[in-house]
């Protein structure tokens, strides 16, 4: 199924690069969709099965292709509202569209590969992919933030790649290393520790770019900050979401290990500082788009924290990374449009959004609900499973220092969401255009999503993440 | 071959024109064809064709040509421009050498392997290095390629139980990752007059 999948994908893609009638570019983005959409409940019907030698459908790949899928969708119909306004010519808008359907298909791979090497090739495709996209508006700070951006990925990868290769020293001279995922973690029982720490170090740091935790945070938020509005989305969501999974399969192959307790104690420190760090960001971020990048880099230091401190943790942590994005999805969606009223991201140049664009407002006053997990949001019972975790694993030092900057976060976001909202001291420009309320229909459903997950979970759901998590220590 | 490398990369250190920079590429690519001859003769030999196709035509020949066209379309000077003095890059590289012998000799590295690990290792440091102290663009893509020189060093001495699907996409990995790279020079050369990192500061809080 998957080689159909790839060659349909594929064709689908170079065609429309090539092509640029409108008319042709919407059917071919509805059949991919449709491509996509079978593909993700083919894998759902065929939990734990090998595809391909190289690929397995196993749960925790299924469900994040399932939030891909469904992202997918608003994400291709924000591009193309964004793409509209703009009024790009033809051929820049059939290079995006390749490219966004290059990148999904990349991630779709990245979710279900089942061999380290070959999950590697395509991390680094949804680099190549991206960073298309992150340049397509074609101004010198968006030139300077893709090529930050690729430099940074490129090196990240690469570091990873030398993890890898000192794993496969550690295994020894004489046995055949064998890459796939689990008969990785029977070879690295007896493998030397000191080796492990090495090759666990090395590999985390490059994936850390494509999550944007804490010591390669960087260029995820230069990327976010001139990339088009759905495609931060997509970056701050999927993207992230990859850089997530491939974190979790990492740390699964070296869980039961000897080394276990040193790597829980890496990721949670390099969780605790990513929330840190994008506390001091936040309170004195000036840009719209720069302050929810930072609070993404926040809620991926949480989902560390959560998958390091272990028992009900890992669970929680793989929650709170499908609740993100859709709630970081809606937002960026939201973003694009205030951007059309005000014409700018920057804070302090905006207010009184509530009058100007009430059905946006409403966005932006459930999303910060959200987001700063008030109760009814998912987001809280995920942080407080977390809080949980921490506690019942006795990481008091750490559980007080990540409540403290979160709290500090909370104070940050819920200032600036609400100075854009409320805000009437200022007498502002009158707003560029009318924006039209059915754009925002797409926002309210997956903040509709985040609020029924934190009440009333699907049962699905909860087995496929236990399903995910039954192997860990 | 190995310590040559190794002083190629000291030498990288001092080099104070480009072309210079260059020609250490070209000489890194020719070393690391010699070596895996050595290495891999035993291979199969499909395997061993591809890797030495790669180190000939990729490293030694495709890249630094590559550069060079970059270096002249874009009207670059011929310096390098780095933020230390060349008596520190030296010394500094001198040091990450040292180092990565200590490191090698802490982590209990198979004997036989040991100058692989800690050349690979010098290597890929001192790319960092290079990319975080020179100030041209240029100089960050040649440092990229030392790393990944280190990178090639490191899955030598991994030797042949490496798969060929991973090593097919490493190098399908290099030659795109350095014609975007490539790309984008022209690009922020089209678009900057110098192409020095000092224009690349707007994006900041």
């Amino acid at each position: 199924m998957l080689v159909y999948y790839l060659i349909i994908a594929f064709l689908i893609g170079v065609v429309s690069a090539f092509n640029r009638n409108p008319t042709v570019r919407i059917l071919l983005l509805a059949l991919f969709m449709a491509v996509q959409t079978t593909m993700t409940i083919y894998a759902y019907l065929h939990l734990n099965m090998e595809d391909l030698g190289y690929f397995k459908y196993d749960a925790i790949g299924v469900i994040f292709m399932g939030v891909l899928t469904l992202l997918s969708f608003t994400t291709i119909y924000h591009s193309y509202i964004y793409l509209r306004h703009r009024q790009d010519d033809s051929r820049s808008q059939s290079l995006y569209f390749a490219a966004l359907i290059m990148l999904i298909v990349a991630m779709t791979c990245v979710y279900v590969a089942s061999h380290i090497g070959l999950m590697w090739v395509f991390i680094e495709l949804t680099t190549l992919s991206v960073a298309v996209l992150i340049y397509h508006e074609r101004t010198p700070l968006a030139l300077e933030a893709t090529w930050k951006y690729v430099f940074v990925c490129s090196i990240g990868i690469t570091i990873t790649f030398i993890g890898i290769i000192l794993l496969s020293f550690g295994v020894g001279e004489t046995e055949t290393i064998n890459f796939s995922f689990t008969p990785l973690q029977v070879q690295l029982l007896h493998v030397n520790p000191s080796w492990l720490k090495l090759s666990f170090l090395f590999i985390i740091i490059g994936f850390c770019t494509k999550m944007g935790l804490f010591p390669m945070h960087t260029a995820a938020i230069d990327a976010h900050t001139v990339a088009p509005p759905p495609i931060s989305a997509f970056i701050s969501t999927t993207l992230m979401n990859v850089g997530f999974i491939a974190i979790f399969r990492t740390f699964s192959i070296f869980a039961h290990t000897s080394i276990h307790p040193w790597m829980s104690q890496v990721l949670l420190w390099c969780g605790l500082i990513s929330i840190i760090v994008s506390a001091a960001y936040l309170l004195k971020v000036k840009h719209l788009k720069r302050m929810s990048a930072y609070s993404s880099i926040e809620h991926m230091g949480l989902a560390a924290i959560g998958l390091a401190s272990g028992g009900i943790g890992y669970f929680a942590a793989i929650l709170h990374m499908v609740l993100h994005s859709f709630v970081k999805a809606s937002v960026f969606y939201q973003i694009d449009q205030f951007h059309r009223n005000f014409g700018t991201y920057i804070i302090s140049e905006t207010g009184n959004y509530f009058n100007r664009n009430r059905p946006g407002a409403m966005v932006f006053l459930l999303v910060l609900i959200g987001i700063i997990a008030m109760p009814p949001s998912g987001l809280f019972v995920t942080e407080f499973w977390i809080f949980k975790a921490l506690f019942t694993s006795s990481h008091f030092f750490i559980l007080f220092f990540a409540l403290l900057f979160l709290s500090v976060t909370i104070y940050a976001l819920a200032k600036n969401f609400l100075y854009i909202l409320f805000n009437q001291t200022k007498d502002l420009l009158p707003a560029k255009e009318k924006t039209v309320p059915s754009e925002t229909y797409s926002q309210y459903f997956l903040l509709a999503l985040i609020f029924y997950f934190g009440i009333n979970p699907p049962v699905q759901m909860i087995n496929l993440i236990q399903e995910a998590v039954k192997n860990l220590p | 071959m190995l310590v040559i490398f190794a002083i190629s990369l000291l030498y990288m250190g001092i080099a104070n024109r480009l072309t210079t920079y260059i020609n250490i590429l070209a000489l890194q690519g020719i070393l690391l064809f010699g070596v895996s001859l050595i290495e891999l003769i035993q291979i199969n030999t499909i395997n061993l064709i591809f890797i030495l196709f790669e180190t000939i035509v990729f490293k030694t020949i495709v890249i630094p040509i590559f550069l060079k066209n970059v270096i002249k379309k874009n009207n670059i000077m011929r310096e390098t421009e780095p933020f230390l003095t060349y008596f520190m890059s030296i010394v500094i590289i001198t040091s990450i050498i040292f180092g990565s012998f200590i490191l090698s000799n802490i982590i209990d590295v198979v004997h036989f392997r040991k100058m692989f690990f800690i050349v690979a290792l010098s290597a890929l440091f001192t790319g960092l290095f290079i990319i975080v102290s020179r100030k041209k663009v240029v100089t960050h893509i040649m440092g990229y390629m030392v790393i990944e020189n280190g990178v090639f060093i490191l899955s030598l001495s991994a030797g042949n139980k490496m798969p060929m699907l991973v090593n097919t996409g490493i190098t399908l990995d290099i030659f795109v990752s350095i014609l975007l790279l490539g790309v984008f020079v022209n690009r922020i050369g089209n678009t900057f007059e110098e192409m020095n990192v000092d224009n690349l500061t707007n994006l900041k809080d």
